[in-house]
């Protein structure tokens, strides 16, 4: 099985540069806004889009994550509308690879094996879901294996060596690696420390490793393009899409724009990365 | 529904963590190392003579243990049916059941080299115990607490601050215990390197709701031998309020065996089943949230709702994951008692014996007057007399001068 993800890495590993990832919410501030900012990510640079799934409890996320969830459930984000988003999406971007992040339980009462054929006809190329470990692969990272879906994982600074094979194990596309013990938005790793963890988790995969958590401005995504094979920048696009709301948290006619401009500033700086000789 | 009946009730969990369908790990990566250190850790401990041997001793000399088992003469003749009997909790240390999970989870903690405590509370009596202890060991304590609760339970929060503890309000969510756990599993997330979470119900990813269990299986185990000293047999019936459930687990786990122990189990029903309420198993499905599989309250695309009780202890959408398969296999009947029927209960308590209950336990009397006058006089009826209404006094008194305007 070769992904969008799949294709996307190659790519970008003839053309000797990282990835640039971009999160966002999904619905956030309104599903018509958010289809939008979702199209500017993919025109600005980003080179894989991770799209969250709205839940009122996102127990790793930080506040900035937390009330754009928050924001999207208020005008009526579900998970459904959420695959209807990626369908839209799909209409004009054939090829840029999405990525669905969030947590299990609206997953798991949709129904994991609907939820698996829908989100695979309408486009999604990987799941990321937070509260899964390599304990529960039962649940649905195995199913998604099996219904050509990639399942990336978490790697974190506690995921000592002994640990790194079990995590590894039935992961694909690449493997996304928490700079910090934390919650999103929480302060950025040391680019030479998170240098040396990359190089650790090499040891154990040859799939590409993605860093995120922290990462604000082009200059700390270029030193983390640096030392892997991608940047993964979150909390930063969604306060400046905040930023861009009215006092009632609606869309403005600055919200997709203020996105698109920092998108464009943050691949600017992760393109212009020389990256480690392998 | 065809469930196998298991041979025991009391086998469960399975080496991952899982009560049927229920329970499981169900965190993030971060945490996934260190909760299987504090597994390994429990394992440990639990064979260990020189742990158990030091906990009896604080159980004993610094908890007040064993707690009374009395028999509610007044209440009895009032209701005119079973024989009550009170599993006296309120009399522990800080005033709950709470404590005894507290004791065994902080020297575990301090067996792991441990030194900053931190721990979620509703009602505040769990956030007391974490408090009370860590000042008993010298630890740092950091209390997470819905904004909402702080409001209504302040006697609480004020002995957490007399006790060294940070209380830190929660504004995230509906400001109440669901989301206090959330601000501590971030928190945790965060400091994971030095950091015990020192969970307060018999809910949590695995190993937690073993552990809980355990500690508070003290509750149904003394029962047991006080009820063979004071009637020469087993009781015939057990009632406890369920928030997470772990007064329950406590009392109901060393019965679930006996075959002729009736079990019933209480949430709340706040303002009714049909509108606000806090009960997981007669209002919700299952789902996964908090690290584990169980019976949540949520709306058609799995979003969490908002809880309501009256009583801050059981106002949580969920329940601990050995209670959601205990109801399933059929050995638990779960009841509920509305915020109005445990506000009578507390009043009834009150007057009739002298005792004043916590709105919590208050919730488990409303049942049993329901359910007493219906059995015989000879049928023994054990209630989990959680903790001590001393927290609520002020919130009942506005309700009481409220009504009486
Ligand atoms: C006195 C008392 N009883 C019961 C509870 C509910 O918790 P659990 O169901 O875990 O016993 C609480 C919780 O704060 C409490 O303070």
């Amino acid at each position: 099985m070769i992904t969008r993800i799949d294709t996307r890495f190659a790519e970008l590993k003839k053309q000797g540069r990282a990835a640039f990832v971009t999160y966002v919410m999904a619905g956030d501030p309104d599903p018509a806004t958010s289809l939008e900012i979702v199209k500017a990510l993919s025109k600005s640079g980003s080179d894989v889009i991770e799209l969250g799934i709205p839940f009122t409890d996102p127990m790793a996320d930080g506040p900035s994550i937390q009330a754009a969830g928050l924001r999207a459930l208020k005008v009526g984000m579900t998970l459904k509308k959420t695959l209807d988003l990626v369908r839209d999406f799909r209409k004009d971007d054939n090829l840029t690879p999405l990525v669905l992040m969030g947590y299990y339980n609206p997953i798991y009462i949709y129904g994991v094996d609907k939820f698996l054929a829908d989100a695979k006809t309408s486009g999604v190329d990987g799941l990321i879901i937070v509260d899964l470990p390599p304990e529960e692969d039962d649940e649905l990272c195995i199913p998604a294996l099996r219904a050509g879906l990639n399942f990336i994982r978490l790697a974190t600074p506690t995921t000592d060596d002994k640990r790194l094979p079990a995590v590894l194990a039935n992961t694909s596309g690449f493997v996304y690696y928490v700079s910090i013990a934390g919650i999103t938005g929480a302060a950025a790793a040391d680019a030479n420390v998170v240098g040396e963890a990359v190089a650790r988790i090499k040891r154990h995969t040859k799939l590409p490793i993605c860093v995120g958590f922290g990462i604000r401005t082009p200059e700390a995504a270029r030193a983390i393009a640096e030392k892997a094979d991608g940047s993964v920048v979150g909390t930063a696009l969604v306060d400046a899409l905040k930023n861009s709301l009215d006092a009632e948290g609606r869309a403005t006619a600055k919200t997709v724009n203020a996105v698109a401009e920092l998108t464009a500033a943050l691949a600017q700086g992760v393109k212009g990365a020389q990256q480690a000789a392998e | 529904m065809n469930i196998a009946k298991p041979n025991s009730y009391r086998s469960g969990p399975d080496d991952r963590g899982h009560f049927g369908n229920f329970g499981g790990r169900f965190v993030a990566e971060t945490l996934m190392p260190l909760i299987l250190d504090l597994e390994k850790a429990y394992t440990a401990a639990k064979a260990d003579p020189a742990f158990q041997g030091a906990m009896n001793g604080y159980l004993k000399n610094y908890v007040g243990r064993p707690s009374p088992l009395y028999f509610a003469e007044r209440l009895t003749e009032h209701l005119g049916g079973a024989k009550i009997y009170l599993k006296r909790e309120e009399l522990n240390h800080t005033g709950s059941h709470k404590v005894n999970n507290v004791l065994g989870q902080i020297m575990l903690a301090r067996r792991m080299g441990k030194k900053r405590i931190i721990a979620e509370t509703g009602a505040g009596q769990h956030g007391v115990a974490t408090a009370t202890l860590c000042a008993r060991f010298g630890l740092e304590c950091v209390v997470y607490m819905g904004a909402v609760d702080v409001e209504r339970q302040q006697p609480n929060v004020i002995r957490m601050e007399m006790l060294g503890a940070k209380v830190v309000p929660v504004q995230s969510g509906t400001r109440t215990l669901k989301d206090a756990m959330n601000e501590a599993l971030r928190d945790w997330v965060t400091n994971v390197h030095n950091t015990f979470y020192c969970i307060g119900t018999v809910a949590g990813p695995h190993p937690y709701p073993t552990l809980v269990r355990d500690f508070q299986s003290i509750i149904g185990n003394e029962t047991k031998t006080q009820m063979q000293e004071i009637e020469g047999r087993l009781p015939d019936s057990l009632v406890a309020c369920i928030g997470g459930g772990s007064n329950a687990m406590g009392l109901f786990h060393p019965f679930l065996d006996d075959p002729s122990v009736e079990i019933f189990g209480v949430e709340a029903a706040g303002h009714g089943l049909t509108q606000l309420h806090a009960a997981s198993i007669a209002g919700g499905r299952p789902g996964v949230l908090h690290g584990n599989r169980t019976y949540l309250l949520m709306d058609a695309d799995g979003q969490i709702q908002d809880a309501h009780s009256i009583s801050a202890g059981l106002d949580y959408p969920g329940i601990g994951p050995e209670h959601s398969w205990l109801h399933e296999v059929g050995r638990v009947n779960y009841l509920s008692a509305t915020d109005d029927e445990a506000l009578a209960a507390f009043q009834l308590l009150s007057k009739l014996e002298g005792i004043i209950p916590a709105l919590e336990p208050a919730h488990a009397i409303a049942k049993v007057m329901e359910l007493a006058p219906k059995r015989p006089r000879d049928h023994l009826m054990v209630v989990n007399l959680s903790g001590r209404g001393d927290k609520d006094v002020p919130q009942v008194g506005d309700i009481l001068r409220g009504k009486s305007k």
